[in-house]
């Protein structure tokens, strides 16, 4: 009887080990779908319509007068940096939330971003840098912010390290209210539009070397992905479990860092995806942090708030960080609300 | 029996810690005079500093006229002396600043002293990013452009935030730790910075406008601006100045305040009434200014004590030196121009908030 039970019981746990990955199986194939279908809908349909075979005729060296231009020169980039700067801002968020173990401790939440936005703002007003300056700026200001917070906060824990964040935060944008206060009216409108986080200045080459950058780095975040489920059980439990925790902080922080400062470069700290992307996949996914999920869900978001401000309003092409920067706003309000009661997340 | 006893010492844990906090302020009670000669001689030295950096503030800038010459113009003024009309227009400037100081100073300690929070302040908790979203709706939407005008949009706006923080941030069983505010502070910034620049990437009449204010300058006011907001202000801090021992009972803890007579729902709403008339009057006047609010009480906690009694009247004093004192730098740090008082004000703010963050218990926090 007793060898019975066991046959079920094993039969059991094997049950319940399969059903998630079945779970996450049928996620990332549909989640898939739909960041295809938005990225489609991003290129196809809004201000110029064009029809699926035309794009198809186009895509296939065809040209369209009119169509050609606006399509391939403008939505399509446009669409695949939306894509590649989402996934990126997820894949960031992911590590980071994992890492100190606390939903609200996204870049753009504990600074990094603004980091990225200061110096890149410097560059422009002070030293009128333009081009790929702007973005080796930014990714230099994003990693000198991230390694001054967590020298601030060393041994301070999660929530320290998220207050440091804020307080660095709070500086930083004041010398980017500064810069922008000195700068032409000119610059100041363009500097506000990149601040905002826009997809509107994509270009083919821009999309080239993002995506190079990022295909450089995905590969140490994959690496890392058994270190960031290690550390997320908490540091003792991580060593006991025979990681170097230190070394892994350490290649996990870079990654990120570098995986939030790249989209910021290409096309400004977009708000609140990095942030809203991570816990929204753990959800999805049956409360297990995934990077490939969080990926998905930062490009969905990012290429539907596109297309929300390029189209919400007649007329009026609102940058795509508006549009998450309202709807990220009280997703954190509601998260902090929601933590409260599971007594967690500060 | 077992089970009786355990009752009894869980039910007997909440005496115990409170024996040691009264017998400590009975301890205290002991030094009240001594630290009351302290305190009056701390008061002194504040207002000497604060006539001080007053006379600074009009004596020096890209002009500047030497401590004689700012009290001839000060006791006879000469129309026809040009460094008069320079002390003159200065005038505007620093009494600006001093109203603009004593407000986020009253209102800093007071939210401190509400939100039982070290690190309550109009800035980090979003209260200013509410009166700016609602300034620049104003001058967007509809066509404000006087500090009359943007005035009620600040009152509306700090309050609308105000209530929002703090609501999300205590509901739960911890209640508003400072990370939950702090971080429903920075959720609310971010949402109206975006609405903000949604307004302002397409229009750039605004922007102009609005980037002038925001850097939080106490240059280029004028007296009708002032008097626009000097009747809140008064209020505000009448109102603030009253709830000292509200404060104190409060820190002790809601129960203990009811069981000291205290009502603190009542006091709270009270004291939140009075830090939104006194966050929307400086924010509409000089912009949003971070860090004053929050520098100022722990900087009077360290002279005398913890006190609301006395860090809200000192408060009163201390802020409106300090912000005065940072525009006096910003005005001769990068000559020919000139850094923003609120620039200043947050350069040298945030070290301390990352300060006081290092030095709390992480329990704390």
């Amino acid at each position: 009887m007793s060898v019975l039970q066991q046959q079920t019981t094993g039969a059991w746990v094997r049950q319940q080990r399969k059903a998630p990955r079945r779970r996450k199986t049928i996620l990332t194939a549909s989640l898939s779908l739909l960041v295809f279908a938005l990225l489609a809908v991003n290129i196809v349909l809004g201000s110029y319509t064009v029809t699926i075979p035309d794009f198809l005729a186009m895509l296939g060296g065809k040209t369209i007068p009119g169509a050609s231009f606006i399509v391939m020169e403008n939505k399509f980039p446009q669409a695949v940096l939306g894509l590649l700067v989402g996934a990126s801002f997820g894949v960031a968020g992911a590590i980071f939330q994992s890492m100190l173990r606390n939903p609200l401790a996204s870049p753009d939440i504990i600074g990094i971003s603004y980091g990225a936005s200061a110096t890149a703002v410097a560059a422009v007003v002070i030293f009128g840098v333009r081009g790929a300056g702007v973005s080796v700026a930014a990714i230099v200001g994003a990693l000198a912010v991230a390694m001054l917070i967590t020298a601030l906060a060393r041994g301070r824990g999660g929530s320290g390290l998220i207050l440091i964040g804020i307080g660095a935060a709070a500086f930083m944008q004041s010398a980017v209210t500064f810069l922008l206060s000195r700068a032409d009216i000119n610059n100041a409108q363009e500097i506000m539009v990149w601040l905002t986080g826009s997809l509107n200045s994509a270009t083919w080459e821009r999309v080239a070397i993002l995506a190079v950058a990022l295909l450089l780095v995905l590969p140490f975040a994959a690496a890392g992905s058994r270190e960031l489920h290690g550390l997320a059980l908490g540091d003792d439990t991580a060593s006991g479990l025979g990681f170097n925790v230190p070394r892994a902080r350490l290649l996990l922080t870079i990654v990120g860092v570098l995986l939030a400062a790249f989209p910021t470069a290409a096309a400004g700290p977009i708000a609140f995806v990095a942030f809203l992307s991570g816990p929204i996949a753990k959800r999805l996914n049956g409360g297990a942090a995934s990077m490939p999920l969080s990926a998905l869900v930062g490009a969905a978001i990012v290429l539907a708030a596109n297309f929300v401000g390029v189209n919400a309003i007649p007329g009026v092409s609102l940058p795509v960080g508006v549009v998450t920067g309202a709807l990220g706003a009280p997703f954190l309000l509601w998260l902090l609300i929601s933590s409260n009661r599971a007594n967690q997340g500060g | 029996m077992r089970s009786t006893s355990a009752v009894a010492r869980e039910s007997s844990t909440p005496v115990l810690a409170v024996v040691p906090s009264l017998a400590a302020a009975g301890v205290r009670g002991g030094n009240i005079r001594l630290s009351n000669r302290r305190r009056l001689l701390w008061l002194t030295v504040l207002l000497a500093a604060l006539i001080l950096v007053s006379l600074l503030s009009l004596a020096v800038g890209a002009r500047s006229i030497n401590l004689p010459t700012v009290a001839d113009a000060l006791l006879n003024f000469d129309p026809s002396n040009g460094d008069h009309a320079v002390v003159r227009s200065r005038i505007v400037r620093t009494v600006a600043g001093l109203l603009v100081g004593l407000s986020l100073g009253l209102a800093g300690t007071s939210m401190q002293g509400v939100a039982r929070n070290p690190l309550a302040d109009p800035g980090i908790l979003g209260v200013n990013a509410g009166a700016s979203l609602a300034v620049v709706a104003g001058i967007f939407l509809f066509g404000a452009t006087s500090v009359s005008n943007y005035l009620w949009f600040a009152f509306l706006g700090s309050a609308i935030a105000a209530v929002v923080v703090y609501a999300v941030a205590s509901l739960g069983r911890s209640g508003a730790t400072p990370v939950k505010l702090a971080l429903a502070g920075a959720a609310m910034a971010a949402g109206m910075g975006s609405l903000m620049s949604a307004m302002l990437v397409s229009s750039q009449d605004s922007l102009e406008l609005f980037r002038r204010w925001q850097v939080g300058a106490l240059a280029g006011k004028s007296w009708d601006a002032i008097v626009a907001v000097l009747p809140f202000v008064v209020v505000g801090a009448l109102v603030l100045l009253g709830t000292g021992k509200l404060l104190n009972t409060l820190a002790l803890g809601d129960d203990m305040a009811r069981g000291l007579g205290q009502r603190p729902g009542m006091g709270r709403a009270i004291s939140a009434l009075g830090i939104v008339l006194l966050c929307g009057s400086a924010t509409a006047l000089a912009g949003p200014i971070a860090f004053i609010g929050l520098v100022v009480p722990h900087l009077l906690r360290g002279l005398v004590g913890p006190d609301y009694r006395w860090l809200l009247p000192l408060s009163l004093i201390a802020a409106p030196a300090i912000l005065l004192l940072a525009d006096v730098i910003g005005r001769v740090i990068l000559l020919p121009g000139e850094v923003p008082a609120g620039i200043l004000a947050a350069m040298l703010g945030a070290p301390v908030f990352i300060a006081v963050v290092r030095r709390g218990k992480q329990a704390e926090l």
